[in-house]
C-alpha cells in the first residue's frame, strides 16, 4: 500500500484538452500542509484511497465526453463488505465515476474512459472482458426508479432468467421471493406479484429495482442517488436495506445527503470538478476533513 | 410603504387587463378549432351520406320467381348423363319458356324478345349450375327465384321515371306493364344480393360483384403486410440501434425520407420494369401488386418504426443493460415490445394507404376485366379502388349504385383495419 501511495504522488494529468473552466478554477490549499495546491497539472487525493480488501481498484481514471473531461486521475478502491459514499456538488462526476465501474458509459457514444479499473485484479476495460458478465457481477440502481413495464414478478425474474440462474419455476419463485424479502418489499407485494411494477409507489419501485439487482446475485452494487426521489420513510427503508446488504456486497452509493452518507457508509469520497479531492473513513471526513474544499462542502458552505 | 402598495395595485390592474386579453384570445382560438372540426365533420357526413345513399340499394337485387320445368328435351335430349353435353345446353331457354307461359298472350318475335329481356342472362347460368350440381333434377318442375335484368331492377328500385315519354326510357310501356303484373302476382321481389360479394366483374350490372376485386385486394394486403412490416421493423431497428452514425447512415436516412414522398405511380413504373419485365412475373397478378405496394409502404413504416424506437425511454435500456442483458436482448425484450404500438400504427397507416392506391396498379396491368375469382396471388385480379374506377366509367345506371357500394365496401375494409390498429395498440400498450 505504501508503495502505491508514492506512485500516487507522481500521478499527473497531462491532458491538454481540459476546458479552461476546469483548469483555472481556484482550488485552495490542502489544510494539513498548507502548501500543496491542487491544479490540473498536479493533483493528489487527500486521505487513503486504498481499501484493505479491495473488490474494485481504480487507478488513474480519466473520462472524457467528447472534448470535455469529466474525471481527472481518479484513484479509489472499493473494499469488500464496505459501503463507499460518493459525495460532491452537482456535475462533479460522481455518476460518471460509478458508471465506469460497470461500463455503462459504453452506451454513450462520446464517452471515452482511460486508466485502469480492476475488479478482483481483472481489468474490466480489457479486450477480452465480457461486458454482459461484468454487469451481471456489478449491479446498478439508478436515481430514478426504472422498473420494466412488466409485472412485479417479471421485473425480478428477468435477470435470473437471463443468466439461467434457475432450472425450474419453483427455483425462480424462490429467487424472486428471496430478493423481494431482502429488498424489504415482499410483504407489500406478495399478493399482487402479477400487477405491473410501474403501478407501485416511488419508494416501492426503487426497492423493486434493488430486488431486481440483487436477484442476479452481484458482487458489487452501485447506487446512483437511490433515495433522491423518496420520502424519509422510504429512505430509511432503503438505508436499512443497505446496512443489511453490506454483509454480502461491496456497495458504492452516490448521495447528496450528508446525513445519509454518514449513516450508511464506512468510507466517503469527495469529488470536486472531476477530481477526487478526499477519501477517508466517513467519520473522519465529516468531523475532521483533510482538505479545505471538503470542509466547505460538508459544513454546508459550498453548494 | 404606500408607494409599494400603490405599485402593487398597478401591477394587479395590468395583470387583470392582460388576463382579459388572454382569455379572449383563448376563447377565439377554441372557437376556430371547434368551427373547423364542425366543418370537417359536415364534409365527412356529406361524403358518407351521398355514398351510402347512392350505394346501399346495390346490396339488394330484384329477383323474379318462375316455375322452371327442367325439360330433358332441352337439357339432355339423348339422355347421355354426360356433364359436358348437359353443360352446353341452352338453360336460358328454360327460363324463357316459363316466362312465356305466364304471358301466353304475348306473341310475335319482337314482343317475345322484349319479354325475354326482363330476365337476366345470369338466370341461365344459375339453372345450369343447379343441374350440374344435381342432375337428378332433370324432368322436375321447381319454383325458383332468378335474377331479373338490371333495367327491371332499376324500375323496382324507383330509379326509372315512368312519366317520361317511352322513347327516352330503356323500358318500354309494355315491359313495364308485364313487370307490374309479375309484381302483382308476388313474383318480383328484392332479395339480399349475395352475388355482389361473391362474383367477379361482369358486363351485366346485375351479375357484377366485387368478389374478385376484394380477393385481389386481400391478397395484395397480405403480401404487403407480411413483407413490409418485418422488413420495415428490421430496417428501423438496424438503423436506430446498430448502424454506425456516419455519412452513409445520414444519406440512407435522407433517402428513406425522400422515398416516402415519391408519387405512387413511380412505384408502379418501377414494378413494371423490375418485377414484370426483368423478373418475368405475371401481369395483373396480386403478387406483383403486393410487391409494388410493399416498396411504396416501406418508407412510411420505417419512419414510423424509427420514431417509436426513439421514443422508448433510455431508462428502460439502462435497466436492462445494467442487469446484464446483451444489446440484442435489450432490444428484443424491451425496446421493440415497447415500440410495437407505434410500429403497428405506422404499419396500419401504410396499409390503409396501400389499400386505397390505384395508380401503381394501373401500371402493372391490374385494371384488366376480371370475371373469375383469383385463387392464388399469381392469378390475374383487380383491386377494390381499381374496380371502383372501372365501374364509375360504365354507362349503365345500375353501375352507378354498384360504384358507391364498392366504395362502401372499401371504407368498411379501412374501418376494420383501423379498428384492428386501435385494438392492437391497446393490447400492446403498457402503462409506465
Ligand atoms: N452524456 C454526457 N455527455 C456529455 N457530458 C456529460 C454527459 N454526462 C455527464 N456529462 C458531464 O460530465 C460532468 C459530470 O457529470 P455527472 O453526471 O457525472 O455529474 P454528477 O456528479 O453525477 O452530478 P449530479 O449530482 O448532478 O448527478 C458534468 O459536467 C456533465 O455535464
Ligand atoms: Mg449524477
Amino acid at each position: 500500500m505504501q508503495k502505491f501511495m508514492t506512485t500516487m504522488e507522481a500521478v499527473r494529468n497531462d491532458s491538454p484538452t481540459v476546458p479552461p473552466s476546469t483548469v483555472t478554477t481556484e482550488l485552495p490549499a490542502v489544510k494539513s500542509t498548507g502548501k500543496t495546491t491542487i491544479d490540473s497539472k498536479k493533483h493528489q487525493t487527500v486521505g487513503d484511497v486504498t481499501a484493505s480488501n479491495p473488490v474494485f481498484t481504480v487507478r488513474d481514471c480519466n473520462v472524457y465526453y467528447g472534448e470535455k473531461q469529466a474525471l481527472q486521475n481518479v484513484n479509489l478502491d472499493i473494499g469488500r463488505n464496505e459501503v463507499v459514499a460518493l459525495i460532491g456538488p452537482s456535475g462533479c462526476g460522481k455518476s460518471t465515476f460509478i458508471r465506469c465501474l460497470n461500463r455503462m458509459n459504453d452506451t454513450i457514444d462520446s464517452a471515452r474512459v482511460s486508466g485502469e479499473i480492476k475488479l478482483y485484479g481483472e481489468d474490466i476495460y480489457a479486450r477480452d472482458m465480457d461486458v454482459v458478465l461484468l454487469r451481471a457481477r456489478v449491479g446498478m440502481v439508478f436515481q430514478k426508479p426504472n422498473p420494466f413495464p412488466k409485472s412485479i414478478y417479471e421485473n425480478v425474474a428477468y435477470g435470473p432468467r437471463l443468466h439461467g440462474l434457475s432450472s425450474n419455476r419453483a427455483e425462480l419463485d424462490e429467487i424472486v421471493r428471496d430478493s423481494l424479502e431482502r429488498a424489504g418489499l415482499w410483504n407489500e407485494v406478495k399478493d399482487r406479484l402479477d400487477d405491473p411494477g410501474t403501478g407501485l409507489s416511488g419508494g416501492q419501485q426503487q426497492r423493486l429495482c434493488i430486488a431486481r439487482t440483487i436477484a442476479v446475485n452481484p458482487e458489487v452494487i452501485l447506487m446512483d442517488e437511490p433515495c433522491s426521489a423518496l420520502d424519509p420513510i422510504a429512505t430509511a427503508h432503503i438505508e436499512d436495506l443497505i446496512d443489511e446488504l453490506t454483509e454480502n456486497y461491496a456497495i458504492a452509493i452516490v448521495t447528496h445527503s450528508m446525513q445519509q452518507a454518514a449513516r450508511v457508509s464506512q468510507r466517503t469520497a469527495y469529488f470536486h470538478l472531476g477530481k477526487l479531492i478526499e477519501v477517508d473513513a466517513t467519520n473522519k471526513v465529516f468531523t475532521n476533513p483533510g482538505h479545505k474544499l471538503t470542509e466547505d462542502y460538508v459544513t454546508g458552505r459550498f453548494g | 410603504m404606500g408607494n409599494l402598495s400603490q405599485s402593487r395595485a398597478q401591477t394587479l390592474e395590468k395583470v387583470r387587463a392582460s388576463l382579459a386579453l388572454r382569455y379572449r384570445k383563448e376563447r377565439r382560438f377554441r372557437f376556430y378549432g371547434a368551427a373547423s372540426v364542425v366543418f370537417g365533420l359536415l364534409l365527412v357526413i356529406l361524403l358518407f351520406g351521398s355514398i351510402f345513399g347512392n350505394g346501399y340499394t346495390a346490396f339488394w337485387q330484384t329477383q323474379m320467381q318462375l316455375d322452371i320445368y327442367f325439360d330433358p328435351q332441352i337439357i339432355d335430349p339423348d339422355n347421355t348423363g354426360d356433364p359436358k353435353i348437359i353443360g352446353r345446353a341452352n338453360f336460358a331457354k328454360l327460363a324463357r319458356h316459363s316466362l312465356a307461359e305466364l304471358f301466353p298472350e304475348v306473341s310475335g318475335r319482337r314482343d317475345r324478345r322484349s319479354l325475354n329481356a326482363l330476365l337476366s342472362s345470369g338466370a341461365g347460368f344459375q339453372l345450369r349450375k343447379m343441374i350440374l350440381n344435381d342432375p337428378e333434377l332433370i324432368g322436375e318442375t321447381l319454383r325458383l327465384w332468378l335474377p331479373a335484368d338490371d333495367e327491371v331492377d332499376m324500375l323496382v328500385k324507383g330509379y326509372v321515371d315512368r312519366t317520361l315519354p317511352q322513347g327516352s326510357r330503356r323500358l318500354k310501356d309494355r315491359q313495364i306493364e308485364w313487370i307490374d303484373e309479375l309484381a302483382a302476382q308476388g313474383r318480383i321481389e328484392r332479395q339480399f344480393n349475395t352475388a355482389f360479394f361473391t362474383s367477379g366483374d361482369s358486363r351485366e350490372p346485375e351479375l357484377a360483384g366485387i368478389g374478385s376485386a376484394a380477393k385481389g385486394s386481400l391478397f395484395m394486403l397480405l403480401i404487403t403486410l407480411s413483407l413490409s412490416f418485418p422488413l420495415g421493423v428490421a430496417v428501423a431497428v438496424y438503423l436506430e440501434e446498430f448502424a454506425p452514425k456516419n455519412r452513409w447512415s445520414n444519406i440512407i436516412e435522407v433517402n428513406i425520407n425522400n422515398l416516402a414522398a415519391v408519387p405512387s405511380i413511380v412505384y408502379g413504373l418501377l414494378g413494371l420494369a423490375v418485377f414484370i419485365n426483368f423478373f418475368g412475373l405475371p401481369r395483373s397478378a396480386p403478387l406483383v401488386g403486393g410487391l409494388v405496394l410493399t416498396l411504396m409502404t416501406l418508407p412510411t413504416i420505417i419512419i414510423a418504426a424509427r420514431a417509436s424506437i426513439k421514443s422508448v425511454p433510455p431508462s428502460v435500456r439502462e435497466a436492462a443493460l445494467s442487469i446484464g442483458a446483451s444489446r440484442m436482448q435489450t432490444i428484443f425484450h424491451h425496446v421493440v415490445p415497447l415500440a410495437m404500438p407505434g410500429m403497428l400504427t405506422g404499419a396500419i397507416i401504410g396499409m390503409a394507404r396501400a389499400l386505397g392506391e390505384s395508380a401503381p396498379l394501373l401500371m402493372i396491368g391490374m385494371i384488366a376485366f376480371i370475371v373469375e375469382m383469383p385463387s392464388t396471388p399469381m392469378d390475374p385480379a383487380t383491386a377494390l379502388p381499381v374496380q371502383v374506377y372501372l365501374w364509375a366509367d360504365s354507362p349503365e345506371r345500375a353501375f352507378a349504385e354498384r360504384t358507391s357500394a364498392a366504395i362502401i365496401v372499401l371504407l368498411v375494409f379501412l374501418l376494420v383495419m383501423n379498428g384492428a390498429a386501435i385494438w392492437l395498440r391497446k393490447k400492446f400498450e403498457r402503462r409506465w
